[in-house]
Formats: structure tokens, sequence, C-alpha cells
């Protein structure tokens, strides 16, 4: 009985949300604002069991951990945002996160973002087999293949190029630039192409709930 | 106004009801295309195949359900690889809407198997902090997971007997619709600690994570919806990303159309100008 | 006091965080473990601080009693059942939380982002247009890998798949990575800058 009144619910409210697409309405309203209180709430919830009691309340209260009241007093230091007056000493706790993501960020991004990708683009501009093999039975895929490497080495550099911004883009340096676009489109399109499919595998799925689900139609 | 004009001003509900239909009617008459198998889903597939039974694979579930029907069909079609393969599963999440998905996922997969929580999976459930999180597990699993997501002690599960941190896991898959996610897992896990990493990812973000899978910095990547349909399909099972892959291909088709009638239409004015 | 000491606090974080990658010994380990989790607590109090922030709002929308006003009582109530469900009984499997999160929570989520499958569609009418050479590379592209990775794709011609493919592993990458280095070099430069203390902007304000 709870299951069907569960299916019942979503489909309602599955509903109220849709109903946005002929335009904004009071339905929709009270589904929205539903949700974000739902939402607050889960999170709130995830909060407490997940991290302040195994992390925070069972060791420092429970396992006398007491250099845990550190964390403890910088936190609710920067609760104290929501009082103006005293909303300065959110500083301390701020300072201590970007400070830390500071930290990971400086080393983890130049690893494995930029050095990492340098040492992966610096393949044999000229891959001997897949030429042989353009040659030995040329086609569409053979020729792609044949060319994949030297489009990746100039794909990169001419893209990193056109980041560079301390020299203007004019003559050949302007002209490298120009390529590195065409390559930024070519990748902006696929994100385009997979954004499309994101968005409509998203629909499907609710799609599919409605007519397995709630209406047994598959 | 000339027809480009018009075209252009059409009602956009027109839109959105063929979209609807693009996706309703293949569900309701199923056309029942053949999946074909990409490489980067491939070398997923082929990273669990290749771990001995018993390995610990660490899965965390970084969705919510805004990109459920994307990146869910991949975690059950994960649980099930796992458990058909005897792997051990040990899940977290550094969203907090992932931690259900991927319990739901791994009970359902359980079910099927016959295996039992807390001896061959254990759900660790959240922590917020994103990349400090994983070098926190990295360096110490137990004392940032002490009680699992229900809170329940970690010592009371014999699949977490011995776990101390990422030596004792034997890959790590990271189901992401976002940040933090599979971005962070390759710079910390793989780059930091040179643990194997795949991902599971949203469409959206699939693009940007090629470079990663061309470094070899990941393992495998399932890209969205189609991806996980590439992935049922390897593992002989239909999930609900291969009963959408109709829909998926009407609705691109209509999207198609639809840009090619208003460049088509758009081209024509340009002309009749010039 | 409310300037340099939050300086010397980013400081000493960041700097045990850069050292402990070349230096993975006592006392960086250590510290570093210890910061790890500090940092998961005082991320919390944070996020905490947002859901302050979503009650001043609407407290402050009961008492001025602006249009749809009314919405904010469903906010309330709808935080106040999912709170209390929530720390009687657990997040676990099968309690009243978990059942409100999957027949509640979950359908609004998933629709309300499904709803952006329309207005994709509609844009991509609109606003997709071949206006300039750079635009019709991106338009192509979007056609070649939209048709080229669903199943459709390989009925019109069975290269498209391959085609696809071919993109999104050879010229998307090499755009992607250039993208990658690019932001990472932006990243590196701005944190060192923060760790220095030379970029301040994160603590203006009040």
């Amino acid at each position: 009985m709870m299951e069907i009144i569960g299916i019942w619910m979503a489909a309602l409210l599955t509903l109220c949300i849709l109903s946005f697409l002929y335009k904004d309405n009071p339905f929709y309203k009270f589904a929205e604002h539903l949700f974000v209180g739902l939402s607050a709430a889960y999170w709130a919830v995830y909060y407490y069991f997940n991290i302040l009691y195994p992390n925070l309340i069972q060791p420092l209260f429970g396992h006398g951990q007491l250099l845990l009241i550190i964390p403890l007093v910088l936190g609710i230091m920067m609760v104290m945002r929501l009082f103006p007056k005293v909303g300065w000493v959110s500083r301390w706790p701020l300072a201590f996160i970007v400070g830390s993501y500071s930290g990971y960020n400086l080393i983890t991004y130049l690893q494995s973002n930029a050095l990492e990708q340098v040492r992966a683009t610096l393949v044999p501009f000229i891959q001997i087999e897949s030429w042989k093999s353009l040659f030995t039975n040329p086609g569409v895929m053979t020729f792609l293949n044949a060319i994949a490497a030297p489009v990746v080495v100039v794909g990169v550099t001419t893209g990193v190029i056109y980041f560079f911004f301390s020299k203007e883009h004019k003559g050949v340096f302007g002209g490298f630039a120009r390529i590195g676009v065409w390559f930024l489109m070519i990748a902006f399109g696929a994100s385009f192409g997979y954004t499309v499919m994101a968005r409509i595998s998203l629909l499907i799925g609710r799609m599919y709930f409605m007519l397995h689900n709630w209406l047994h139609l598959i | 106004m000339n027809i480009a004009g018009r075209l252009e001003k059409i009602d956009r509900r027109i839109i959105f009801l063929l979209t609807l239909l693009a996706v309703v009617i293949p569900l309701l008459l199923p056309i029942g295309f053949e999946i074909k198998v990409s490489e980067p889903v491939q070398k997923f597939y082929e990273a669990i195949e290749a771990l001995p039974p018993g390995s610990k694979v660490l899965v965390s579930s970084e969705y919510d359900p805004a990109t459920m029907p994307e990146v869910y069909p991949m975690n059950q079609a994960l649980a099930r690889h796992c458990f058909k393969k005897d792997l051990k599963i040990i899940g977290m999440g550094l969203w907090p809407q992932g931690i259900p998905l991927n319990q739901a996922s791994m009970e359902q997969g359980a079910e099927e198997y016959g295996k039992e929580y807390g001896v061959d999976y254990v759900n660790l459930g959240y922590k917020a902090g994103g990349i400090v999180v994983i070098s926190a597990v990295a360096e110490n699993m137990p004392n940032t997971f002490p009680l699992d997501y229900a809170g329940r002690p970690i010592e009371e599960f014999e699949i977490m007997e011995g776990i101390r941190n990422f030596d004792n896991i034997d890959l790590i898959i990271s189901l992401s619709a976002g940040d933090p996610g599979v971005r962070h897992w390759v710079m910390i896990a793989q780059g930091r600690y040179g643990k194997k990493v795949a991902g599971g990812v949203t469409a959206v973000s699939a693009p940007a994570f090629y470079p990663y899978l061309n470094a070899g910095q990941l393992q495998g990547l399932i890209g969205g919806m189609k991806g996980a349909a590439e992935y049922e399909t390897l593992l002989g099972a239909t999930g609900t990303a291969s009963r959408g892959m109709d829909a998926q291909s009407i609705a691109h088709g209509l999207i198609i159309f639809l840009i090619l009638f208003a460049n088509f239409f758009y081209l024509l004015g340009k002309r009749r100008k010039k | 006091m409310k300037k340099q000491i939050p300086l010397i606090i980013t400081f000493i974080a960041g700097m045990v965080m850069v050292l402990q990658f070349f230096i993975p010994h006592r006392p960086f380990s250590d510290l570093q473990q210890l910061f790890n989790s500090w940092f998961l607590i005082i991320t919390v109090f944070a996020m905490i601080l947002g859901l302050g922030n979503l009650f001043k709002v609407h407290t402050k929308r009961l008492q001025r009693r602006p249009k749809g006003w009314w919405y904010s009582i469903v906010l309330l109530a709808g935080f106040a059942i999912m709170f209390t469900v929530g720390m009687i009984w657990g997040p676990a499997r099968g309690t009243p939380f978990d059942y409100l999160f999957w027949n509640v929570h979950l359908p609004m989520s998933s629709m309300m982002f499904a709803l952006l499958a329309f207005f994709v569609a509609s844009a991509s009418y609109r606003a997709f247009r071949a206006r300039t050479p750079e635009a019709t590379l991106l338009l192509v592209s979007a056609i070649l890998v939209m048709i080229g990775r669903v199943p459709l794709g390989n009925y019109i011609w069975d290269k498209l798949p391959l085609i696809g493919d071919w993109i999104m592993s050879y010229p998307n990458m090499a755009g992607q990575r250039a993208i990658m280095i690019g932001i990472a070099l932006g990243i590196v430069s701005t944190s060192l800058r923060i760790i220095l203390g030379i970029e301040r902007t994160y603590l203006s304000g009040k």
C-alpha cells in the first residue's frame, strides 16, 4: 500500500514540475519550494549522521579527543557570519578552508592536469603503423587513424597558444591561435552534442518511470 | 515577415511537444536498435574483468537524482558485474544524495548473487570536502569513516578487516555527475597514490575526461546513458539504459532535424538578402 | 587581527598541504591528516551557514508577507518534516526518511533537470546557426557526435559511430586538453597567490 501511495506521490509531483512547460504556475511553485525544503533537510540529516556524529561528537565527547575542540570552535566561528556584528570571525575558518584547498590544488592541478597532459601529448608525430595500414587498406577510418597523432599534437599546442594572452594574436602566432580556436570549437561542439544527449537521457528516465512504474504501459 | 522569421518565432511549446513525443513514442513502441560498444566502455569493463576474485573495489557515488537516469544504470550494472566476479564493494560518496542510490544498486546486485552486507559490500556513507576527503581516505580510511552510512561501527564488518588505506584497495571507481568527482579521484588517487581509477560520468561532463583516458590516468570511462547501455550490453543484461536507447536515437534525430531545418531557412534568408 | 590572522592561517594550511606532497613524512604527514580531519568538520559548518541563510530569507518573507509568501511555509514545512523523520529514524534504507527521499525528493529533482531536455531542444532550434566558419565547425562537430553516439547513427552509415568516437578521442580530446592545461595553470597561479597572501578577495566583506 505504501509503495502505491509513494508511486502516486512521485507521479503527481513529476506532473507539477512538468506543468512549468506550459507556464509558471502555483503547482510548479509548490513543488519547487517543497523540493528546496526537503533537499536542505536531506543535507542536514546527512551532515549529522555521516559527519558531525562520527567525526566530531563521538570522538570528542565519547573518546575524549580534545584536539577536535579546535575545528568545533572554528566551525562555530563560521556560522557567526549570520550575525553581521561578529561576522568577521568567520574569516578564520574560511582562511583554513581556502588555504587547504589552495595547497591541494597547487600541486594536484599542476601534476595531473598540466604536466601529465603535456607528457601524454609528446607522442610520435607520425605513427608508422597507422600510415602503413592507410596505404594497404585506404578508407575513411584508416585515414582518420593515420592523422590522429598529428591532430592531437597540433590541437593541444595551438589550443594552448590561443590561451596565451600576453602576446597579441597577430601574424604567425595569430594563425596558430586561430587553428587553436578551431579545435576548441570542435571540442565545444562535442560538448554540446553530449549535453543534448544528457538532457534527453534525463527526460527518458523520468518518462520511463511514468509509463512503467505509474501507468504500467510498458 | 519572411518564412525564416516566422519559423523562428514559432511557439516553443510546439517544440516541447515534439520532444516529448520523440521520447514517449519509442518507449511505448520499442524499435530495438542494436547497441555498439565503444572503446572507453570496453576498457572500463576490462578493468573489472582483470581483477581476481576477492579484490576490493571502492565505488564512490558522486551523483544525485537529477542525473540518476544516466548514472544509476551504471551503478546497478557495476554492482552486478562486481558480484558476478566475486569482487567486494566498498561504497562511499562525495555527494550525499548518491549514498542511497549506491546502496540500492548494491542491494539489488547482492540479492541476485546472494551477497551479504558487511561481508561482500558495505556503504561507508558521505563526507563533505571533496579532494580533502579523498586524501583523508587515502591515508586513513577507518579514521575518516569510523561508522557506515547508517551509523554502525565499521569494525563490525568483515569486509573492512585489514583495510587501512588505499594500499588495501584494488580499483577505484567514481560514478560522478560533476565536482567533486572523477576529476578529484584522478588528481589524488591516481596522480598522488598511483591507484587505478575508472569513471562513470554524465554525458555533459564526459568530453572533458577524454584527456585523462588518453593519458592513461583513467582505466575506462562510461559516458552518459549511452555508455551505460553499452556496459549493460557487455554484461548481457537489459537495463533501463538499454531500454532508453531507441528514444535517445529518435530524440537526437529530432534535434538534428530542427537544427538543419532552422539553418536551411537561415541560409536561404541570408542568400536572398545578398 | 581581522586580516593578518586569516592570512597566517591560509599560509600555514596551504604550506602544510604543499609540503606533505614533497615530504610525505612526519611531521608533515601527521599535520596533513590532522588538518584533513578538521577540514571535514569545518566544511560542514560552512554548509550549516548556508542552511542558516536559507532560514533567514524565508522567515523574513513570512514576516513581510510579499506576494507568494505562503510558498515559504511549504519550504519550511518540507524541511521540518524531512528533518524530523531523518533525525528520529536516521538515513538507513527502509526508514521513513528513505521513503520520502525516493518518493518525494527524487521525482522532483529528476523532473526539474529533465525539463532541460525541452529547453535544449528549443535552444537548438532557435539559436544554433552557422553564422561564421567557427560556428559551422561547432555545429558540424555537434551533429556528428549526436548522431554518431546513438544506435541510429549505425543504421544511417556504419562508419558514423566510428567517426563520432574519433572526434571524441582526438580533436575533442586535444581541445579539451588545451582547456585543461589552461585552467590548471590558472588555478596553480591563483593558489600560489592565495597562499602567499597576494590574492585576498576571499577575505573581503564584513
